[in-house]
């Protein structure tokens, strides 16, 4: 067998997964019958007393392969059940055989390879730090649908289970031993295997509290009136999980992602009946939300495309791999601070410059306070800390740059400055490194021209806070080299950070896209829309924050002053609404959130508000339009200025748009990303709205004629070819 | 269309639906049995002129399950060939079981009813029935289902009305039911409830406390803010995106208190009342039903009132004496501002803030406590309306006979 391999120890039948044809084991098209087979033939041996189920890989089961699954998101949901119903029939077959199973799991188990173990009589973990054990579906838009929603509140009881299963939480095995994922836990891999032995042999005939065995056949079965641990559904305590549970879960969701609640219908409906029945309903919701836009999304972008882009998708093929060893970074304030964090924690060695060394010092302090809540929190092995801290070396001396294979400047946002540091820094490359400025506005190229080597220039566009925020946006300049583009690659994947790729333009394509967000927010301000609906509008459709609340944060004097300039270089008319409320509240003395002033109120003793004085600017209509539309015009502006990037250039590839705008400003990942959003709204569709809200509410919205060709076409942005 | 007439009305005395309430230690059956009883006994009737019993019982469950108003039947020694039928509209199931009995007589199909409700929150608590109303994670997300208080606040968040507004109003209703008890105005209907040995275990509302003022409900917290909180607020905003947040305003000193209690009234045709010997103390002229939005709940007292009176060809300020239920103090506050109507003509006795709503009978007290008023006053014409779980509306009126 290719997949499992099968052996016989003392009467054991040992089933290992061993997957040759993927790098982890992971249940699909190949494995399942092959596990099925397995299983049968342990069934079958009258010398097997008992079954148990491992790896012999480091990992135990990842889960199912979403390439499976996504493969038959658009197919007929009745085939699609099928395939669930099987893999059920399969556990269910192992759970009612009536020889003991155990699993032992040796590594990671998430999703259905924790689903395996579940239906598993009794489970055992080797315990190490890295194996992580859970039921995440719910985080790729899917649920547990190998039983996953019914063993673990029959196990744990409905309040222990819910959060498990909504949250999708991964769990250490301490951890998973400590909610009672898990029986026990083995220091080895011998005594993994010993104490399966051990436990098939004290229970020759195990029987899940959920089970009987039938009076007439003796056959395993179902238990009708199985009282779950900790109260049952129709309880006053169902009644606090599922009406207080399913609010809780529709604050955080706003009702845009289904599987969630489809996990918490899975207990309510299925814990009301049998096992049996109870998986048939678990199927009915699995294929639900399987087949979903949501699902399809989150997998395409969150899980596939991601692991694309950390792997180097947009990295040039021709150059071989390169090395930074030594990195610089100019200037400690909050992002240079927060870069040299991250570096540090990669195992880099770091040179943090700025002007004098008390001020580089401060930077450094940065990573102190990081690295100390780390080991509070129990994130960071203290042992470490001192290493990572040593990485570190806080000067004013340019001289110490000397040998990086990387110097990113992170100065105040001013050519001139950006120039000088450039010139002062340069020489000190070690041969052949790449000069990166961490610029979220000016152009590259124009900053390319301080630089001795304009093909070792590029922009580096970290986002704030660095040790959180994910992505880095990768910007090219005219002249920068593919090498240049390598390096910068292959560093960011060594501080595990997501890379997109993108041309140099005005805001390059995160900031300017986002600006959208912004500005769409002070048009609907503009039109007399209660402030209070447009913020709502902007969470409801799955933004972070409201428009208004996020304008307050990037500050009303930077929108003042970027579309100052764009107006000045003539690219936006005096009449452009960012451009006058900017004025307007610069003016004003309301530069926003650091002001304590802008279109909220920002008490010292309570939590923000809208400014009342809002109302006085900007009349509230009579008519306030639906909160769909409104919505729809913080989404669509979005999507469609992503369009445009994408015709111009500024962004490479689909995937690059979806995850930059997910990652670097928080477009809702239940889109998929501002591209996928248009093909998940249809393009068709997208094309008809874009047209409408362009009559309705300005050329902003209008649809650029290749979106026209593509939607007439039926084409997607794969195909969609660029000038 | 035949009349159809009330003749009489008989409820227990409302006792704190605690377990230091006085009626604690009183089954639900037996406060429903006392009330059959009295209605026999004290109109000396021929149950067998009764074709059926209609109660409200919004949780019949346990003891108040299997049917309460055909057990009560059985229990009080009606005639044998008087039926029982239970049912929950929620709040308006004691008004409900009122139109409904006048809807069977009106149709001429049925002789005479015995409507009215019970409930003893103390012993059966409210939301122990679950429900996929409340429970049933999709419908409660789909339709953004939250508990009423929740909507009670919305309802003042939406029409603004400030948590002095609701005071003032609860406090108000406070007086007038302290009044009403030491004016000995609910005499009439209220029967006190005995033990099995004969000892009048409680003779009077148990809930009005005298000394209630504005300022002493000012110092109550809100009950439904920590709730609010926990995700109930964000899933009544999703319906509501003009607002920020919700304003809580209602705690326990201005909401309906939670009591035990049961209310019967005697519906018939005017023939039931020539062959029972009984003459008529009103009649119901026309009623109404309708859903209202489900997630603010409570405002279907407006729609209701305004379709009774358009059966009725009646017109607001016809209306001599209302009253509207408090399950919150929003509720009637609501009701007069959009209706115009002079608090002096609402709930003139108190309303359920002050002397308690037994869910399942209430609608029938205060349709009874209306009919004592119009008598006790010298007025003609009455309307008793409710607001419903589920986003219902009653209304009912009724013109007394003289």
């Amino acid at each position: 067998m290719a997949a499992i391999n099968y052996a016989v120890d003392q009467s054991v039948a040992i089933i290992s997964w061993n997957m040759t044809s993927a790098p982890m084991n992971v249940l699909n098209d190949e494995s399942i019958p092959e596990f099925e087979a397995a299983l049968k033939r342990a069934y079958a041996d009258s010398e097997v007393k008992g079954i148990i189920v491992t790896s012999d890989k480091n990992e135990f089961v990842a889960g199912a392969d979403l390439k499976m699954i996504l493969r038959n998101n658009d197919k007929d949901p009745a085939e699609m059940l099928k395939v669930s119903a099987e893999l059920n029939r399969i556990f269910r077959a192992m759970e009612t055989s009536g020889k003991p199973a155990v699993a032992a799991i040796n590594g990671t188990a998430l999703g259905g390879g924790f689903e395996i173990c579940l239906a598993c009589h009794y489970r055992i973990a080797l315990d190490t730090p890295k194996t992580q054990i859970g039921l995440p579906e719910v985080t790729i838009g899917l649920l547990p649908g190998g039983g996953g929603t019914q063993r673990l509140p029959r196990m744990l009881g409905m309040e222990m289970a819910l959060p498990l299963l909504v949250e999708g939480k991964r769990l250490n095995p301490k951890e998973a031993l400590q909610a009672g994922l898990v029986n026990d836990l083995a220091a080895s891999r011998e005594e993994l295997l010993e104490k399966a032995k051990a436990w098939i042999a004290a229970n020759p005939s195990p029987l899940q509290p959920w089970d009987e065995r039938d009076r007439k056949t003796g056959q395993i079965v179902g238990k009708d009136n199985f009282k779950v641990p900790g109260g049952a559904v129709q309880s006053p305590m169902g009644v606090r999980v599922f009406s207080g549970g399913t609010a809780m879960l529709m604050d955080k969701t706003r009702g845009n992602y289904p599987a969630p609640l489809a996990i918490m219908s899975c207990v309510y409906e299925g814990l009301q009946v049998n096992i049996d029945r109870a998986l048939t309903i678990e199927g009915r919701y699995f294929v639900k939300v399987a087949t979903s836009n949501v699902a399809k999304n989150l997998i395409q972008t969150m899980f596939l495309g991601m692991n694309e882009a950390n792997k180097g998708a947009g990295r040039p093929k021709n150059i071989p791999p390169t090395e930074v060893k030594k990195v610089g970074i100019l200037g400690a304030g909050m992002m240079g601070s927060g870069i040299a964090y991250v570096s540090a924690l990669a195992g880099l060695q770091v040179v943090l410059k700025d002007v004098s060394a008390a001020a580089a010092e401060k930077g450094k302090d940065y990573s102190r306070n990081l690295l100390k809540k780390g080991v509070e929190r129990g994130k960071v092995d203290p042992l470490k800390v001192d290493g990572i801290l040593n990485l570190i070396h806080a000067t004013d001396r340019a001289e110490d740059l000397r040998g990086c294979d990387l110097i990113i400047e992170a100065v105040f946002e001013s050519r001139d400055l950006k120039a000088q540091v450039t010139k002062g820094a340069e020489p000190m490359l070690a041969e052949n490194g790449v000069f990166a400025s961490n610029t979220s506005t000016l152009p590259i190229t124009g900053l390319a021209q301080a630089s001795a080597n304009p093909e070792n220039f590029i922009g580096l566009h970290f986002f704030s806070p660095v040790d959180k925020m994910q992505l880095v946006e990768i910007i090219m300049g005219r002249q920068t080299s593919d090498y240049a583009l390598a390096l910068c690659m292959d560093y960011v994947k060594k501080i595990r950070k997501t890379p997109i790729v993108v041309n140099d333009s005005r805001g390059f394509y995160t900031s300017r896209v986002f600006g959208t967000y912004t500005a769409e927010g002070m048009e609907l301000l503009k039109d007399g829309v209660n402030p209070v609906l447009i913020e709502n509008a902007g969470k409801d459709a799955g933004m972070p924050v409201g428009p208004l609340a996020v304008t307050d944060e990037v500050a009303l004097d930077l929108v003042y002053k970027i579309s100052g300039q764009a107006v000045h270089d003539g690219v936006l008319q005096e009449t452009d609404t960012s451009y006058r409320i900017g004025k307007t509240f610069v003016d004003l003395g309301r530069l926003g959130k650091k002001a304590k002033a802008g279109f909220y109120e920002y008490p010292e003793d309570g939590k923000k508000y809208l400014w009342l004085g809002l109302s006085d600017l900007f009349p509230v209509s009579e008519q306030q339009p639906a909160i769909e539309e409104v919505k729809k015009r913080l989404l669509y502006r979005q999507a469609i200025e992503t369009v445009r990037c994408f015709e111009e250039g500024v962004i490479r590839t689909k995937l690059d748009a979806d995850l930059g705008s997910v990652l670097g400003w928080g477009f809702p990942p239940y889109t998929g990303g501002t591209l996928s959003f248009v093909e998940f709204v249809g393009t068709d569709n997208f094309v008809r709205e874009c047209d409408r809200l362009a009559d309705t509410y300005g050329e902003r919205f209008r649809p650029t004629d290749r979106l026209r060709q593509l939607a007439d076409h039926g084409e997607n942005f794969h195909e969609m070819k660029r000038a | 269309m035949a009349e159809a007439f009330i003749y009489d009305a008989v409820r227990t005395p409302r006792g704190r639906g605690k377990s230091d309430g006085s009626l604690h230690d009183v089954q639900p059956i037996q406060l429903l049995t006392s009330v059959l009883r009295e209605l026999r006994d004290r109109n000396e009737l021929d149950t067998s002129l009764v074709d059926d019993v209609i109660m409200g019982c919004v949780t019949p469950i346990g003891e108040q399950g299997a049917d309460i108003a055909r057990t009560a039947v059985i229990e009080a020694g009606y005639a044998e060939s008087v039926a029982g039928v239970q049912l929950n509209r929620f709040c308006s199931s004691g008004l409900e079981a009122i139109n409904m009995a006048a809807a069977y007589v009106m149709s001429g199909q049925v002789d005479a009813i015995i409507a009215g409700g019970v409930e003893s929150m103390s012993r059966v608590p409210m939301g122990s029935d679950g429900g996929a109303l409340f429970m049933n994670p999709q419908i409660v997300a789909r339709h953004n289902i939250v508990p009423q208080g929740i909507s009670a606040d919305l309802i003042a968040t939406k029409y603004g009305y400030s948590r002095n507004d609701v005071d003032t109003f609860a406090a108000e209703s406070y007086r007038r039911a302290t009044d009403a008890q030491q004016a000995n105005r609910f005499s009439r209907t209220l029967v006190p409830v005995k033990d099995e040995i004969g000892i009048t275990i409680l003779d009077r509302d148990e809930g009005v406390r005298p000394s209630t003022t504005v300022e002493s409900l000012s110092k109550l917290k809100p009950s439904f803010e920590m709730m609010g909180q926990m995700g109930l607020d964000a899933l009544a905003l999703l319906k509501y995106a003009e607002y920020d947040k919700i304003n809580h305003v209602h705690h326990a000193g201005n909401s309906s208190q939670i009591v035990d209690g049961a209310a019967g009234l005697l519906v018939g045709s005017r023939e039931f009342g020539e062959k029972a010997g009984l003459k008529p103390r009103a009649s119901i002229k026309a009623f109404a039903i309708v859903g209202s939005e489900p997630t603010i709940m409570l405002t279907g007292p407006l729609p209701a009132t305004e379709k009774v009176l358009k059966k009725a060809g009646m017109s607001i300020s016809d209306i001599d004496l209302f009253e509207v239920n408090e399950a919150f103090a929003v509720v009637p506050l609501l009701f007069m501002d959009k209706f115009g109507v002079d608090h002096g003509k609402v709930n003139v006795n108190g309303g359920a803030i002050a002397l308690g709503h037994p869910l399942g009978a209430t609608g029938a007290i205060i349709s009874a406590t209306l009919l004592d008023e119009l008598e006790r006053s010298d007025k003609q014409l009455g309307l008793s309306t409710l607001c419903i779980g589920g986003g219902m509306g009653i209304a009912t009126i009724f013109e007394r006979m003289n």
